[in-house]
């Protein structure tokens, strides 16, 4: 006799079919295009690709994306974790609406999140008059880069820490208090032990965004090669001179940073599941 | 919160309750100064700008053929994709939750690929890969079906952005959704195609609504990972980022900006209604 389907189970034609679908759907978006880039950075071979890599341009390139990061980042962080503090340790109006605030820019489109800063630094912005006359160069150069890197990555360290924090509520903090700690080493001692590894986890996708901006960061660039160009935009440069193997070599660069930042988040999320925020739990 | 204030023992009503710990003022105080700072400002400089060309001025550039035309494509596309996104990454999702394979936890982490992958990366592979003598665009060309250079070029892209959105959005959801009510459809007679109907999906409902919203916010700004593989053929496969980036060139700040708000306004809009599905989402 034949046993009975369990209730909940689907039946095993329909789970290899939908099995199947999901991975050749994944397989064809997500992993070919990947495979692409790597491929194509050796279409002119092993050498021609490290060459293009240790070209002075590139070399620069990768200079000022690591800079760019360097400074959005860390002060990201330390706004994420204020943020939070202020956010999930306290009660007080409009919190709600602060929070939607500080995830608007995720929902901006790049291209206007550099053109922003146009508008305020740039020299028929506000400001752009008085920095012309004071000799400061902040559109079309580092600062401005800095800017709007901030300005795509500002949610993300935030977004993580403030489900995080508010899920851990205030009593430990408010025990340290009473016992006599002062503030300073409430944080340190009580809290920054908790949140360490949601901080963590919001810093590496914090960093990844901030080292592969493009649409902000080409806004407000210039373009200048050797200057003023990140590695995402001298790979478009690259691109659209027709030197396609140095321009996926350069962005084989960015693509092993992916893998990189996806392999730590999956260790992450299966190491420390319970320290990281509640909507990464699976 | 306000009832919760009400019932402390206060002489007066405070727009924040009192708390033993400290740093709330330094907290939050630098959280606004660098909100400001960094966002409103900046946004604010944004929505006030077109208006030196007047309602008219505006209206002008919003009407002009090339300028309507990105703004379709972008909206357009982006809901096309959107949609796709909503029925591989419920099928997605699924998978990933109900079944088991080998290498399964491989397959969810790579999910996440284009949230790690820089879009100018995305966007060169794209196309290569679909170009008319790559990997998938030469065996499509003789299909017939141009992707490189047309709008499909633009919905397959912003698809590969937004696939995330939605299988992320609905794992959390299906995992806690447990199996007990499907048993309970089952025992009282339901056939499996009927549970899943009538119990699964609607439970499902909210969280894929919220995830195929991202998505679509996504990929309405989306520049990087599109211009590569759309050519950027005026009137035919040219997206408004695009076009913002072509006015500014020109030194068309009125143009540049008025399709700017038009972008920003979008996206308040967007975030205002994802807000109201969370709220929706989180009470049932």
């Amino acid at each position: 006799m034949k046993r009975p389907l369990a209730p909940t189970k689907d039946h095993w034609l329909v789970r290899w079919t939908l099995t199947l679908i999901a991975l050749g759907f994944i397989g064809l978006f997500l992993v070919l295009p990947l495979a692409v880039v790597f491929h194509d950075a050796l279409g002119d071979g092993l050498d021609a690709a490290l060459a293009a890599i240790r070209e002075p341009e590139a070399l620069a390139a990768v200079r000022l994306t690591i800079l760019a990061a360097a400074i959005a980042v860390p002060l990201n962080a330390v706004f994420g974790v204020a943020a939070s503090w202020a956010i999930a340790k306290f009660d007080f109006r409009g919190k709600g609406f602060l929070v939607t605030l500080i995830d608007l820019p995720f929902s901006v489109s790049p291209v206007v999140s550099g053109l922003v800063y146009v508008l305020v630094f740039g020299l028929q912005g506000w400001l752009g008059p008085w920095l012309a006359e004071h000799d400061i160069k902040v559109i079309f150069a580092l600062p401005g880069i800095v800017l709007a890197t901030i300005f795509v990555t500002f949610p993300f360290v935030a977004r993580e820490l403030i489900p995080l924090m508010t899920d851990q509520g205030r009593d430990e903090e408010e025990a340290a208090v009473s016992l006599g700690a002062n503030g300073w080493a409430t944080f340190r001692r009580v809290t920054l032990p908790n949140i360490k590894w949601g901080l963590l986890y919001g810093v590496l996708l914090c960093n990844a965004r901030a080292m592969g901006e493009f649409g902000a960061v080409s806004v407000v660039s210039g373009h200048i090669r050797g200057l003023t160009e990140t590695m995402p935009l001298h790979i478009e440069a690259l691109y659209n001179d027709y030197q396609y193997s140095a321009a996926f070599a350069v962005a084989s660069v960015l693509a092993l940073l992916a893998l990189v930042t996806l392999i730590l988040k999956s260790l992450l999320e299966w190491r420390f599941a319970d320290e990281i925020s509640a909507a990464h739990h699976h | 919160m306000a009832s919760l204030a009400a019932t402390l023992p206060s002489t007066r009503r405070s727009w924040r309750n009192p708390s033993a710990l400290p740093g709330f003022g330094l907290s939050l105080g630098f959280t606004l100064f660098y909100l400001t700072a960094i966002v409103l400002v900046p946004l604010i400089a944004l929505v006030i700008r077109p208006w030196e060309i007047g309602w008219s001025g505006f209206y002008e550039v919003l009407t002009d053929a090339r300028v309507l035309h990105a703004l379709k494509l972008s909206f357009g596309g982006a809901a096309v994709a959107a949609l796709i996104n909503s029925v591989f990454g419920l099928l997605v999702a699924w998978v990933l939750v109900r079944y088991r394979f080998p290498g399964k936890r491989i397959v969810d982490a790579v999910v996440d690929l284009p949230f790690a992958l820089p879009t100018a990366v995305a966007g060169i592979a794209l196309s290569a890969l679909y170009a008319p003598r790559g990997w998938l665009g030469a065996p499509l060309m003789e299909m017939g079906i141009r992707v490189a250079y047309t709008p499909f070029g633009v919905i397959l892209a912003l698809t590969f952005i937004g696939l995330p959105f939605v299988v992320r959005t609905l794992q959390p959801v299906m995992l806690e959704l447990g199996k007990d009510s499907e048993e309970a459809a089952a025992t009282l007679g339901a056939s499996r195609f009927q549970t899943l109907r009538r119990v699964v999906l609607p439970a499902l409902t909210p969280a894929l609504l919220t995830g195929t919203a991202m998505a679509f916010a996504r990929a309405v700004g989306e520049y990087g990972s599109v211009i590569f593989i759309a050519g950027n053929l005026p009137g035919i496969s040219e997206i408004a980022p695009l076009l913002i980036i072509i006015k500014l060139n020109e030194n068309n700040y009125a143009a540049a900006t008025a399709i700017g708000v038009i972008m920003l306004a979008a996206s308040f809009v967007l975030l205002l209604g994802l807000n109201m599905l969370q709220a929706w989402s989180a009470r049932r």
